[in-house]
């Protein structure tokens, strides 16, 4: 099909349609005849940009429409980084950034060219290939240059050595792909530094091991990736001549981080001269990467040796052995698991399997001494907590009292939480109105979407089969048959029950860490939930909760479930704030004690929250609280009710399959993204 | 105008419930101790849950154990209206009368057969009334609308598989029903195992197989974070089958892999990603 330039009334009809112009009388005639002279491609392109926009914000899509019939022309194909740089700028700051970015982009980017690609656009697609390979879980963001500290991957803002995109994007996956590796095939199990020491030059000593290292980590790619490896070839190129014999020395299957430095102290010794340069071929600081590397392999130790303690506590707690308080590990396959010679494997808890696999990843081996047990001292309570403890409860009395579950003595701590409920304070209405016309979009489509998922009780008439006769039918029928035509066997009505008889509690977490984006995107997504909900018509209840020390545990109420969802209850959304510490366990209990008394057939409890269950002091925090919490969630199940959760914490999948069961909970990577899924996390879980 | 009424019983006929007699044996590669149990299970007139992810072999097990048990198999795939009457039968009316026709679950029973229910949980509620009979030491179906108690032959034989996997809160088994069944569990075999699956069934080499089974391995971990679940065995032998037919491995993982599990963009570039990264 031709495609012809669209004339001005076209385009003012478009905007008007994408932004919704009449109800705001405000009239697209202006950008219109600026986007006239454009070709067809970039015009189609910039109402993309703007109907994308207006899905976010009416006033953004406008904005952007309008700067962009301006623009366009001098932004050429840079049109599309230019909108989403003002995208972004809007989830920063608002409006008036959003200006900014999209006015400024010419003077603060100065014009990369044409086929440069920006992390933002892979950043989404890497994390999700990084999340599938073997290992730790990784962090992935974007930073001056390419390097890992082995926990977080950072990568260039934008990449622009390559001739086209796609080899930009395929550059940004060698590059994530070898720090992974770096990770993965143990780059700083040894320290660098005897050898970098004797380099005059410690930049091109390192630039050289980063080599070696890109030459080793290849060849460890191409064992259990072809694929990538070969992609990664085709990308750099043949090595220089004079590395042949490095490159098949690194190749071997059993090269090590030793055999890059062997290389890199033969090539100090021949007089190295400048790095050759390729470009995916990262940065290394092996300095940070091995600081970072020993607090973890420290801090993982610990917890390894904490979960034998337990262990060996229970085993002699059922008369068992005595003595030798060291445990074989058994690694087979990456799964770490506890050879107890009285009885089967005896699998690790979630948080010491992740530790021994990660200190496995490593090291190698699990280090002898985490497989002492500590010593009996390593439960006590930090001094001074009771203390503090005795300070932070307040004068008055608490609503409630609940008992909490210690999982090492086995037995109940009686009326041990203080539970307090109170009203949650109100909060600024105008956030609330201002979410609602943002996401205007969004809800409309949600309202439709579940508006359709109601289901009536209809009556569905001429079935062959149901519960009533359809006389209309038998009528017919009749007719048919006294004028000697074959009559239809329809003739009954069917009635399609409504089986929704659902009670949500909506439990949102509103710990201390959860400030900043967390908390807004909590509350975004609590105000497209109740638009989804009240579209549907199933009860619902939203607390939040935080505290400090057993002795204050606070809920809050946002919405009882015989509250509106009206102003005041909007407005009550609006006010939750990061407030302290995630003592779950009380919290569930409570909570699921007030739905447990909802008169329906199904009862849900959701969690929204952004990390694992934790309280000030030590106690609470790691297996106590995991346990106590999964406690709370058994006893709620006894009710007859489900347990979901929705996390942020990228680490949810090392405990929540323990708590929630392996298909009740839905780990989101990105907070910003928390709005737009939780309607549909909602649909699918009650459809 | 009167339609022969020779045709339209032959029509009638025609819906009948198939029972179907496997002559060859299905494939079907033991993982563990499920045929033992299952043939203890049908020995002792004991009804069979099938537990397990979408895609590992629950219904080919099925198939295979019909066919080591010389039963014949009705299969009934539920879904969310299916009533009552669809399992155990109903009157249609031909001409001037009416002709009761069984349902597959009526039809079962009289034939001494294994009726599979399969991902029974989308059933609608009200058909569990009509299996708990079935499943107790009364081992008989009511068939109300004539007026007959059907009391099941030793040879018939109840299974039913359901997903654990399946969030929504609605379609949960109660576990009134749950209690009748002897349960096996189902899961993704070991990875040589399941390449051994995979080169049979898709006829591919054993090293294209493995390779496959990697991808598989790589998308399960996605689960929770893009997709709801990983790809199945019987996605990977897809893959195997159109590489078999001469397409290439990137084409043909790309379209019976990647394509069905993922619509949104980034997880779906991640899946191509993945793809290349493994062939």
């Amino acid at each position: 099909m031709p495609e012809r330039k669209l004339f001005a009334h076209e385009l003012e009809k478009r905007l008007d349609e994408l932004l919704l112009l009449a109800l705001r009388q405000r009239s697209a005639a202006q950008p219109a005849a600026l986007l006239e002279a454009l070709p067809r491609q970039i015009q189609e392109r910039v109402l993309h940009w703007a109907g994308v926009a207006a899905q976010t914000s009416d006033d953004l899509g406008w904005l952007l429409a309008s700067l962009a019939a301006a623009q366009a022309a001098g932004l050429g194909v840079r049109l599309d980084d230019w909108a989403r740089a003002g995208l972004d700028a809007y989830d920063r700051g608002g409006l008036a950034a959003a200006r900014t970015a999209l006015t400024g982009f010419a003077a603060t980017d100065c014009a990369p060219a044409a086929h440069s690609v920006a992390f933002a656009a892979v950043e989404g697609r890497l994390s999700r290939f990084l999340q599938a390979l073997d290992g730790r879980p990784l962090k992935l963001a974007a930073g001056e240059a390419a390097w890992t500290d082995t926990e977080t991957l950072w990568l260039p803002q934008r990449l622009d050595l390559a001739g086209d995109a796609a080899g930009n994007r395929s550059l940004y996956k060698a590059m994530a792909a070898l720090l992974w590796a770096q990770t993965r095939y143990g780059s700083f199990a040894l320290d660098p530094e005897p050898e970098l020491e004797l380099w005059p030059d410690r930049e091109r000593g390192l630039g050289w091991f980063a080599l070696f290292e890109a030459m080793r980590l290849e060849a460890c790619i191409a064992l259990e990736l072809p694929g990538l490896a070969m992609e990664i070839t085709g990308l750099r190129g043949p090595w220089p001549a004079g590395l042949k014999e490095a490159a098949a020395r690194l190749a071997q299957p059993d090269a090590t981080v030793a055999d890059s430095l062997a290389c890199m102290a033969a090539q100090r010794l021949a007089g190295a001269g400048a790095t050759p340069a390729f470009s995916h071929v990262t940065g290394m600081d092996p300095v940070a990467a091995r600081r970072l590397r020993a607090a973890r392999i420290r801090r993982e130790t610990a917890t390894l040796r904490r979960a034998l303690n337990v262990l060996r506590a229970l085993d002699a707690k059922a008369g068992g052995r005595t003595g030798n308080p060291d445990y074989p590990l058994l690694a087979a396959d990456g799964e770490v698991q506890l050879a107890d010679p009285q009885a089967d494997l005896v699998v690790l808890p979630p948080d010491a399997r992740a530790a021994a696999k990660s200190l496995l990843q490593d090291l190698g081996e699990i280090p002898p001494e985490a497989l002492h047990a500590a010593g009996p001292g390593a439960w006590q309570p930090v001094a001074g907590a009771e203390a503090d403890e005795a300070a932070a409860a307040g004068t008055t009395r608490p609503d409630a009292f609940y008992d909490e579950w210690d999982y090492r003595r086995a037995a109940w701590r009686r009326d041990w939480c203080h539970l307090y409920e109170v009203e949650a304070p109100a909060g600024d209405h105008e956030w609330v109105d201002e979410v609602r016309r943002r996401h205007a979009h969004l809800i409309r489509s949600i309202r439709r979407r579940f508006e359709a998922l109601r289901g009536e009780d209809k009556p569905q008439r001429r079935q062959l089969d149901g519960e009533e006769i359809d006389l209309d039918a038998q009528v017919d029928a009749r007719a048919d048959r006294k004028s000697g035509a074959e009559p239809s066997p329809r003739l009954f009505i069917h009635r399609r029950r409504v089986e929704r008889s659902l009670a949500v509690m909506f439990m949102v977490d509103m710990s201390g860490s959860t400030k900043g984006w967390v908390n807004d995107a909590e509350r975004e997504s609590l105000v497209l939930l109740c638009e989804a909900i009240e579209a549907l018509g199933d009860s619902y209840a939203i607390y939040g909760f935080s505290g400090w020390t057993r002795t204050h545990c606070d809920i809050y109420r946002i919405k009882h479930f015989a509250d509106r969802y009206d102003a005041a209850t909007r407005r009550r959304i609006a006010g939750i704030e990061a407030r302290d510490y995630t003592r779950m366990g009380v919290a569930v209990r409570h909570l699921s004690g007030l739905l447990a008394r909802q008169n329906t057939r199904h009862k849900l409890l959701v969690t929204l929250s952004d990390g694992r269950p934790d309280d000030y002091g030590d106690e609470y925090r790691g297996r106590y609280g995991i346990e106590d919490t999964r406690r709370a969630l058994l006893e709620a199940r006894e009710k007859g009710i489900r347990s979901y959760c929705v996390t942020i914490d990228r680490h949810g999948a090392d405990y929540l399959p323990q708590l929630y069961g392996p298909a009740h909970y839905s780990v989101i990577d990105d907070a910003k993204k928390l709005p737009q899924k939780i309607a549909e996390i909602y649909r699918r879980l009650t459809a | 105008m009167t339609a022969p009424k020779q045709s339209a019983r032959a029509d009638v006929r025609a819906l009948a419930t198939p029972l179907l007699s496997l002559a060859s044996e299905p494939y079907y590669h033991a993982t563990g101790e499920e045929v033992a149990v299952f043939e203890a299970a049908a020995g002792r007139c004991l009804p069979v849950m099938l537990k397990g992810p979408t895609g590992c072999g629950k219904t080919r097990f099925v198939e295979h154990m019909a066919w080591r048990l010389k039963r014949p198999l009705v299969t009934v795939a539920c879904h969310d209206d299916l009533t009552t009457s669809d399992l155990v039968g109903r009157y249609l009316i031909v001409g001037d009368e009416t002709v009761w026709m069984d349902g597959p679950l009526t039809a079962a029973v009289r034939a001494g057969a294994i009726c599979y229910l399969d991902e029974i949980v989308e059933a609608r509620k009200d058909t569990s009334v009509v299996i708990h009979p079935l499943t107790d030491s009364r081992r008989a179906l009511p068939v109300e609308k004539r007026g007959e108690y059907l009391v099941a032959p030793p040879d018939f034989m109840l299974v039913i598989s359901y997903n654990p996997g399946y969030q929504s809160v609605l379609k949960e088994m109660k576990p009134s029903t749950r209690q009748r069944f002897v349960a096996l569990d189902f899961d993704y075999p070991e990875a040589e195992t399941e390449a051994r699956i995979v080169a049979h069934e898709g006829g591919v080499d054993a090293d294209t197989a493995r390779l496959l089974v990697k991808l598989g391995s790589l998308t399960r971990k996605l689960k929770g974070a893009g997709l709801d679940e990983g790809a199945g065995t019987r996605l990977l032998v897809h893959a195997a089958q159109l590489i078999a037919a001469g397409m290439a491995p990137l084409t043909a993982c790309t379209a019976a892999i990647a394509r069905p599990l993922a619509d949104e963009a980034d997880t779906r570039d991640a899946l191509d990603d993945l793809i290349r990264a493994v062939f």
